[in-house]
């Protein structure tokens, strides 16, 4: 039978076991959205495309399942092309449609065309245009196989209206990929991972650093066998947090620009880092002339590009992460070796680093709220709860990342590479739509949130009750703590003192608003927030000038790292192990 | 990581789809890492959904690794060999137009015929000739023409073919096991 082209769309989305998306219609895609009725595809209905693909994002980092996003031609497609970034530099499996005027008229500035395809060339792991809708079948199978296989990024179908309202014979979805060009490796070669287990059991001060490598390919399990097997000291990049769950005994805590001293001390000082799944971002790695440069390095991922691209490695193993663990695993286990005593000296030099240098703030009860105050009661609170946490981007992004320790992997959603300001709020509203009934927090801070709050309104209509908790110091914060160190404290277009009563925002579209001025109130209200049904905003009015520490300044080695000069206290946060 | 003191010329075979679409990705690709190329041709091979480029760049060992990978990154890039340290012919075209009196007509036609050109368009005033060579004989000529007066030049890019019975296709599996053995030596 010949079906239209948005019949064949829904078939293979339905075949492809797609059952939400996200999205925003429009002129090119009417059609397809007219189709959608008659189909149980769960859409929900964004206020802006960025929005719908940040929350895509959310939905695939916290399921694992690849995420779908629909949006229309022009401006539609455009709005898409900051999470489509975001999602190819943090490896965000994600499949997003956009529609596209008729091919007749492509290429003759009709109204609502952009050349969406060229547009997204550069920011889409793979892109499509479809020119014949008997080809939509094969298009979408590779689209979500490219998309989810070997090292996950977005892909982009672009969709023109007259390929979805034309028809063609629907033969039923594909059920094999086959891509000649498209081959990603999966297990380690044999030779590497002998030679990884011999640097291995012969170093004295090993470190291993993990990425979001590991979340990606689901192998926290892996990971944490190998942590226990080698008694290793590990710590994880932002994007692999929660791959190691925050109270083993061998955490070191997150590393990089805002991590812990410790586990930065840990790189300058190893002679064996073990990189699994990250790609030695400047963020971790600081001057790069300066990094590692007494150490052997080990590094897999699946992706080859990563190898070598900023660092040097001695041992690299393309595959997959999980594979590759499971390989390394067997290997290790063989070794005789008393790893603990082996390491002994190393421990004492970490437990060092940890008593003269922890993760510390100090709270006055009577002073303004501290945000990593604030942040430790939002983890106290909820931890029970096992929640997913998403976060928008700067200083309260790098508290949540110290001080809420999370335990699992997927847990955790952040926009590391990018850096994208306004992407908590979404991510979170994405998880949700995932696991309707998890708590889901986010953390936020009020200038990452003024960039996407319009879609508080959709949290409301589709009964997604995020709780999200505002950082709020009324400025841009971590671009202000950068012109006060680094510009003289001339500060430039940060203040954000003139601002939304977030608590009548959150009232004005029909959500629960609630607010913290001083340190008493914090922990009641966020126990409220989180036992009000429905989405919450708890507008944490913070400290304004705090700043955020540790702090390896951008393009400095991991060694000139500023430490806080808060004293020690005598009872610490548990965070800093 | 990088060195320019150790860039040199490399000449790449790549096979893609032959999709539209493939040719800009490339460019972009290469354009977006910041390196250069110095020459890209393509056409239809004799299957018709692939196509074969060949791309001359310049670069150091790091450079030329990442230029590799990150081709092989590209869904529609089906198989890239680097030519340029095995045995292998390249060559240019180019039809350039050099300005012709009557007393120096003989002059460039002996020009031509020691470069084993052609002369493809006549006129009172210019001729246009065809030469094809490696770049450094396309230089030569040029240079010789030089004096002449050249109005105009066009110049193909190289196109390479590895010496020998293998073709591009046997010749990527055969790399590959070369470097299995070299690892295993290595260890």
């Amino acid at each position: 039978m010949r079906v239209t082209g948005s019949e064949i769309f829904m078939k293979c989305l339905q075949a492809e076991g797609v059952h939400t998306a996200f999205g925003h219609p429009g002129g090119a895609i009417l059609h397809g959205y007219d189709v959608m009725l008659d189909y149980p595809l769960r859409h929900i209905l964004c206020r802006h495309e960025q929005v719908a693909i940040h929350a895509v994002e959310g939905y695939y980092k916290a399921s694992g399942q690849t995420g779908t996003a629909i949006v229309t031609s022009g401006p539609g497609a455009t709005n898409t092309v900051t999470g489509l970034t975001d999602a190819l530099m943090d490896s965000m499996a994600i499949v997003v449609f956009t529609g596209q005027v008729p091919t007749a008229v492509m290429g003759c500035d009709a109204f609502q065309e952009a050349d969406v395809v060229g547009t997204t060339r550069t920011c889409t792991k793979h892109n499509f245009l479809a020119l014949k809708t008997e080809e939509l079948p094969r298009i979408i199978k590779e689209a979500y196989h490219i998309a989810r296989s070997g090292r996950p990024g977005p892909v982009l179908v672009d969709l023109p209206k007259d390929i979805i309202m034309g028809r063609a014979e629907f033969k039923g979805y594909p059920e094999e990929v086959s891509i000649r060009g498209y081959n990603p490796s999966v297990n380690g070669h044999p030779g590497q991972i002998r030679k990884a287990v011999e640097l291995i059991a012969a170093a004295r001060r090993p470190v291993i650093y993990g990425g979001g490598g590991i979340i990606h390919a689901d192998a926290s399990a892996e990971l944490t066998e190998l942590v226990n097997l080698t008694q290793i000291p590990t710590t994880l990049t932002l994007m692999g947090l929660g791959a190691l769950d925050t109270s083993h005994p061998l955490w070191l805590g997150m590393l990089g620009m805002h991590g812990t001293y410790t586990a930065n001390m840990c790189m300058v000082h190893t002679d064996l880092m073990i990189a699994i799944g990250p790609r030695f971002d400047d963020r971790v790695t600081g001057k790069l002339s300066e990094f590692a440069k007494n150490c052997k390095i080990i590094h897999v991922d699946i992706d080859p590009t990563s190898i070598r691209k900023n660092v040097h490695v001695d041992v690299p193993i393309v595959g997959d992460v999980k594979r590759v663990l499971t390989q390394l695993n067997a290997e290790l286990r063989k070794i005789k070796r008393d790893w603990r005593k082996d390491l002994e000296e190393w421990y004492g030099q970490i437990a060092e680093w940890q008593r003269t240098h922890p993760l510390r703030y100090h709270q006055a009860p009577d002073a303004a709220i501290k945000p990593q105050y604030a942040i430790e009661q939002i983890y106290k609170v909820t931890e029970e709860h096992d929640p997913i946490v998403a976060t928008g981007v700067g200083q309260h992004q790098m508290w949540a990342a110290q001080y809420y320790r999370g335990h699992q992997p997927r847990r955790f959603i952040t926009s590391g590479g990018l850096g994208t300001m306004g992407f908590g709020f979404p991510a979170a509203l994405g998880a949700q739509a995932a696991f309707p009934d998890k708590l889901v927090i986010d953390i936020d801070g009020d200038g990452s949130f003024q960039m996407t709050m319009q879609d508080l309104i959709t949290c409301v209509q589709y009964n997604l009750p995020v709780k999200i908790f505002l950082v709020n110091n009324r400025y841009l914060g971590m671009v202000r703590q950068w012109q006060e160190l680094f510009y003289g404290k001339r500060y430039s277009q940060v203040d954000l003192e003139i601002q939304p009563d977030f608590v009548k925002l959150a009232e004005a579209c029909g959500a629960v608003g609630l607010r913290a001025e001083r340190p008493g109130d914090v922990r009641p209200l966020i126990e409220k927030a989180v036992s009000t049904p429905g989405p919450v905003v708890v507008d944490l009015v913070c400290e304004r000038e705090e700043n955020c520490y540790p702090m390896i300044p951008a393009g400095s080695a991991i060694r000139d790292i500023i430490d806080t000069d808060e004293p020690i206290p005598d009872k610490l946060f548990q965070g800093w192990r | 990581m990088t060195d320019p003191k150790h860039y040199r010329k490399h000449t790449l075979a790549i096979l893609v789809e032959n999709h539209q679409g493939v040719l800009a990705k490339i460019a972009s690709l290469i354009a977006a890492k910041g390196y250069n190329i110095d020459s890209l041709s393509v056409a239809e091979t004799p299957d018709a959904t692939v196509s074969r480029m060949t791309l001359s760049v310049h670069g150091d060992e790091w450079v030329m690794e990442q230029v590799v990978k990150q081709l092989h990154r590209i869904i529609d890039v089906i198989k890239v060999v680097d030519l340029t340290d095995e045995s292998h012919v390249g060559r240019e075209m180019i039809f350039v137009r050099v300005n012709a009196e009557p007393v120096n007509r003989a002059e460039i036609l002996r020009i031509a015929e020691i470069f084993r050109g052609r002369v493809v368009d006549v006129t009172p005033t210019t001729y246009t000739l065809e030469i094809t060579g490696e770049a450094g004989k396309i230089e030569a000529v040029l240079e010789l023409l030089q004096p002449f007066g050249i109005q105009e030049v066009v110049r193909s890019g190289i196109l390479a073919i590895a010496r020998g019975s293998k073709t591009i296709t046997k010749r990527e599996e055969g790399r590959l096991r070369l470097a299995g053995r070299k690892q295993a030596v290595a260890e």
